[in-house]
This record gives structure tokens, C-alpha cells and sequence, in this order.
């Protein structure tokens, strides 16, 4: 009688162990295919994270070399850039890492020549305008459009929509005429005047202040408050990282202009530095890193102080619908 | 009696309400305004005109010819190359961005070390203007540029990337470093937003990791897919500029696009040809984004609440 029991108990035991043994196996076969899943995707990541860093990295640092090392490096590149196709076979470093460390290209460009500083301040002449004042105009319009559902409301929100969609093949040609009747043709304003009633941050705005709850402003309403402390007292603050995160989207937009500047000026003086820098002939090409490297300067510095926002706000213009 | 005045006094009360919400309705349409104006004077009046222009034959005699200038506009050989150019590129570029976004967010969207950091490397194209990194694509794609240095000492021909064929492969890489983050993004908002009881529920009943992605999330993520190909399809009709600041005014035919059309019509001043040509892809946008709205419509629906 014990004997058969103590057998029983033992094959219990022994079962339990053994189911034990298997779901332990279990675990860490799933725990090592996990690892091996992570392996693989983190190395597919990094390389796609290298790719994608590379070009910039690599302006940077070339932009430290001295005129002599780029010449040696990429001179017979920039050199046969106009010329016939004659394939050299001497071969072409990249160079990651200058020899020696210079800053002769930076005071060149931006001491020496005043051209590209001109270039650059053009760009910050129309970009910075029209980001503000796109800003201002969007809050108020989007405050309209968010505080009260109509059927003409939508509409206009709609018909904004379809605005934002149209890319500049079609818009230009409008902004151009306009631009000529009011004959600020060849002058900033032709820019600028089109590019702070574009629709693009009341679109994202509008988005966002759909979302305050209609409470706090009924509240505030009874507080006494009218539409305009109202809106600059409680849907403006509310906004505060959108609003942030909008004008980073619009800078960057604009900072890249190419389209709008070739249409509207006649004489390349007022060229924004993004036409400008395609220009370069293959003399320039050590400045020309420099004058690259300097051109995001300030948007790698916007991105770097605001980049939680910036997500957010992307986040947030995701479909069409308010 | 006593009811209907008390009705009365009610009737009252909500007329004076809906009163006092009209003049509130009217006090926030001063807001729009300024917006609306600029918008009418800058894009919708000027536009108008624009399909005027398309109709007649000069702006001084204004007779009106009908379609002529849009057959003349159809028929011309540099507008069918930069509109077919514009349309292969679109149709190779858009689908691979949003692929490529999809894949990236959906593995960010796993149990990995690093997520936040991967994020800002992908996002960080986005930030850095074209111009910037023009000069490093010349030395990477040039006739002599570093990557045909490898392919000869690997053994092959050079290549001629900006003067052929490749050309449009090349911009198509540059559209893609530019716009894979801000799309992955996108996704990435999406895919948190999907309830996790759904994915838990799917989890109990034996779902493995595809058959969930593919029967949950992608439906719920339907709506951001059609919003990203729109957009991307936006921005591949801005692709001119990486064109432009790579190649200059003339490019090779393959990379010509229907912005280098337009800029040689506004050198000529040709406004009758611009207006067509405008209004033209106008139409085709139009007709684009609508097809993409009325498959939102029929896939998109169902998940929202």
C-alpha cells in the first residue's frame, strides 16, 4: 500500500517537474527568439539610422577641412561638373574625418565674402515674416473655425483643406498674377503676402482646438470673458505646443524654398541661400560646405530645443477630418 | 393656459439663447476674416482668373476660344515628358514611402532598447534643408563621385547617375530620406491609438503578431495609410527641388518635371499655356484626392468612433 502510494507520489512529482522542465524550455525559447528578433531589427534600424545620418555627418565634418584638403579630395568632381564625362579613374575619398582641423572655410564665407551672409539673410528675411505672421493669422482663423460647427464653417474648412493639397504648379501661377496686379513683382512681398495666408497652419490648428473641451470656455464665459479674451487667455496657452510645433513645420518648409523664389524675382540678388547654394561653381566648393553646414545650423538647433513638440504636432495633423 | 404660457416663457427663453449664440456665431467670424481674405485675394480670386485665361486666347482680344489651349497644352511634347516624368516618379515614390514609414513605425513600435533614439535619427532629415545636403549627393552620385569608385573597383562600368536613366532612381532615394520620418511619425501616432483591449482580447484568443497586424491594426490605421499617401503624394509633386538644386534648369529628360514646365512658361510669359496647364493639374489632383477620400470613405469608416 505505501510502496504503490510513495510510486504515485514520486510519478507526481516527477510529472510536475518535468512540466516545469518544459515550460521553463518554453520561456527561454521564446526568450531567445525574442533576442534574436531584437538583434535583427536593431541592426536593420542602425544601418537605415547610418544611411540616413551619413549626409549630414559628412557635411559637417567636411565642412572643418581647409581648401586645400577639399580640393585634393573632391576637386576633380566639382571641376567636371560642367565639363565633358570623362571617367578619371583616380579614385575619390570620403574623407569622415579631416586631416586637420580648420576653420578657414567658415571665416572665408562668412568674413570675406559677404555674399553668402546677404543670401542668408535674405532667407531670414522672408522666412521669419511669414512664419509669424502665419501663425497670427491661422490662430484667429482656426479659433472661428474650432469654436462653432456650421454648415458654411466646414465648407471653409474643407475648401482650406483641398488649398492645402494643391502643390505649387497650380498655386503659383495665381500668387503670380496677384503678385502683378498689386505689382510687388521682383520685391519680398511677393513671397511673403501668399505664404502668410497659406492654409497649411490653420489646417493644424483647427485640429487641435477641436479638442478643447467646450466646458473651460463656457467657463470662462461666465466668468465674464468675450471672444477675445477667450481666445487669447484660454485657446492660445492651450495651444502653446502646437502653436510651437506648427511655426517649426513652416520655417522648415519655407527655409527649403526653391519654387517661389525662381518665379518671382528677377535679379538673383534677393535669391534666398537655399537657390543660392546650387549655385556654386567649383571654386566655392570648400566655402560650400561651410555655407551648407551653416544653412541648418538653425533648424538642427529649432529641432534639438523642440522636438517633443514637434512629434506631438505631427501626431496631430494625421487625417482630414477636424 | 397656465401651460402654454409657461411653453411661451420657455419659447422666449430659447430665442434669447440661440440670440445671444448667432452674435457670439458673428463675433468669432471676425476671427476667420482676416484669413478668409487673404486666402480669396491670394488663391481662389486669382485662380478664377486662371481658368478665365485658360478659355481665351490673349489677354488683350479675349476671344473666347474653348478647349484650344488645352489641346495646344496636351499636345505639346515637353508638357506630356514632364507630366509622364512626374507621374512614374509619383507612382514609384509614394508607395515606397509609405511602405518603408509603415515598416519603420511598426518596428518602433516593438519591445526594443534605443526606440526615442532611433525616432530622432529618422526624424532628423526632415529638419535639414535640401540645399545642405545637395553637395554631398554630387560627390556620392557624380560621374567621378564616391560611389562609382566603388562599382569600378568592384569590377564594373561606371555609372552615369545624374545624366541618365538613375537620375530618377537618385531623386527617389533624396524623397525618401527627406520624407520617411515625418510619415513614420504618423504611423507611429496611429498604431498607439489602436485600444489595447482589442489587441488583448486578440492575444487570449491565439492571434500571433501578423495575423493581429494585419487584421486589427491595419484596419484601424486605413485612415493615416490614404491621409499619408496623400500627403506624399503632395510631396512628390514638390520633388522640383531636390531636381533643381541637384541638376540646375536642365536636366536630363527622365528627371524633367512639371515644375521645369512651368518655369519655362513663366520665362516665355505664355500666361494662356500656364493658366491650361495649371488648371489641367488642378483637375487631376482634384480628381486624385477625391479617389483617395472615397476609399477612405469605404475602408476608413468602421474603426472611428
Amino acid at each position: 500500500m505505501t510502496g504503490t502510494d510513495n510510486k504515485r507520489y514520486r510519478s507526481a512529482a516527477e510529472e510536475l517537474e518535468e512540466k516545469r522542465r518544459r515550460s521553463r524550455m518554453i520561456h527561454r525559447k521564446r526568450r531567445i527568439k525574442h533576442g534574436i528578433y531584437v538583434a535583427v531589427v536593431c541592426t536593420f534600424l542602425l544601418i537605415v539610422s547610418l544611411i540616413f545620418l551619413f549626409p549630414i555627418v559628412l557635411t559637417i565634418t567636411n565642412s572643418f577641412m581647409s581648401q586645400t584638403e577639399i580640393a585634393a579630395s573632391y576637386g576633380k568632381i566639382f571641376s567636371s561638373l560642367t565639363g565633358k564625362r570623362v571617367f578619371v579613374a583616380e579614385v575619390v575619398h570620403l574623407k569622415l574625418i579631416p586631416d586637420m582641423v580648420s576653420f578657414s572655410q567658415y571665416s572665408t564665407a562668412l568674413i570675406k565674402s559677404p555674399d553668402y551672409l546677404l543670401k542668408f539673410w535674405n532667407s531670414v528675411l522672408l522666412v521669419v515674416p511669414i512664419t509669424l505672421f502665419q501663425i497670427a493669422v491661422a490662430l484667429c482663423a482656426s479659433y472661428a473655425l474650432a469654436r462653432f460647427d456650421s454648415k458654411f464653417r466646414s465648407f471653409v474648412f474643407f475648401a482650406y483643406v483641398i488649398l492645402m493639397l494643391m502643390p505649387y504648379q497650380v498655386t503659383l501661377v495665381p500668387n503670380y498674377l496677384v503678385a502683378g496686379w498689386l505689382h510687388i513683382l521682383n520685391t519680398r512681398w511677393s513671397i511673403i503676402l501668399p505664404g502668410v495666408f497659406s492654409p497649411y497652419a490653420v489646417f493644424l490648428l483647427t485640429k487641435f482646438m477641436k479638442r478643447i473641451p467646450s466646458a473651460i470656455i463656457e467657463a470662462a464665459k461666465l466668468d465674464g470673458c468675450g471672444e477675445w479674451k477667450i481666445f487669447t487667455r484660454i485657446c492660445v496657452p492651450l495651444c502653446r505646443s502646437v502653436i510651437w510645433s506648427v511655426a517649426v513645420l513652416v520655417f522648415i518648409d519655407y527655409w527649403n524654398m526653391v519654387e517661389q523664389p525662381l518665379i518671382m524675382f528677377d535679379d538673383q540678388e534677393k535669391y534666398p541661400l537655399s537657390v543660392f547654394l546650387s549655385k556654386i561653381n567649383s571654386g566655392d566648393v570648400g566655402l560650400a560646405f561651410a555655407v551648407a553646414t551653416f544653412y541648418m545650423v538653425p533648424t538642427l538647433l529649432v529641432f534639438l530645443y523642440s522636438e517633443d513638440y514637434l512629434i506631438e504636432g505631427i501626431s496631430y495633423s494625421g487625417g482630414i477630418k477636424g | 393656459m397656465n401651460q402654454t404660457l409657461q411653453n411661451n416663457t420657455k419659447r422666449k427663453k430659447e430665442r434669447r439663447y440661440s440670440i445671444n449664440e448667432t452674435k457670439e456665431r458673428r463675433r468669432t467670424f471676425y476671427f476667420l476674416l482676416p484669413s478668409l481674405i487673404g486666402v480669396l485675394l491670394f488663391y481662389i480670386a486669382p485662380f478664377a482668373v486662371v481658368i478665365y485665361y485658360s478659355l481665351i486666347d490673349n489677354p488683350i482680344q479675349k476671344n473666347f476660344v474653348g478647349l484650344r489651349n488645352f489641346i495646344q497644352v496636351f499636345n505639346n511634347s515637353a508638357f506630356r515628358q514632364a507630366a509622364r516624368n512626374t507621374l512614374t516618379f509619383s507612382l514609384a515614390a509614394v508607395p515606397l514611402v509609405v511602405l518603408f514609414s509603415l515598416l519603420l513605425a511598426v518596428l518602433l513600435d516593438t519591445d526594443i532598447p534605443f526606440k526615442t533614439q532611433f525616432r530622432t535619427v529618422f526624424i532628423t532629415p526632415l529638419m535639414v534643408p535640401i540645399a545642405s545636403v545637395v553637395l554631398i549627393c554630387q560627390v556620392l552620385f557624380d560621374y567621378n563621385g564616391a560611389i562609382n569608385t566603388m562599382l569600378v573597383s568592384f569590377g564594373s562600368l561606371p555609372v552615369d547617375w545624374m545624366k541618365s536613366g538613375y537620375a530618377q532612381f537618385v531623386i527617389v532615394l533624396l524623397y525618401l530620406w527627406k520624407n520617411l520620418g515625418y510619415n513614420m511619425i504618423l504611423f507611429m501616432s496611429a498604431l498607439s491609438n489602436i485600444p489595447t483591449d482589442v489587441l488583448e482580447v486578440a492575444t487570449l484568443e491565439g492571434c500571433g503578431s501578423v495575423r493581429k497586424f494585419l487584421y486589427i491594426k491595419l484596419r484601424y490605421i486605413m485612415p493615416t495609410i490614404i491621409f499619408v499617401s496623400i500627403l506624399s503624394l503632395i510631396n512628390s509633386f514638390k520633388v522640383f527641388r531636390e531636381v533643381y538644386l541637384l541638376t540646375g534648369d536642365h536636366p536630363v529628360d527622365t528627371v524633367y518635371m512639371l515644375q521645369h514646365f512651368m518655369n519655362n512658361t513663366f520665362n516665355s510669359l505664355d500666361y494662356q499655356k500656364l493658366s491650361a496647364a495649371a488648371v489641367i493639374i488642378a483637375i487631376v489632383m482634384i480628381f486624385i484626392i477625391g479617389a483617395l477620400f472615397a476609399i477612405d470613405k469605404r475602408f476608413g469608416g468602421g474603426t472611428e468612433e
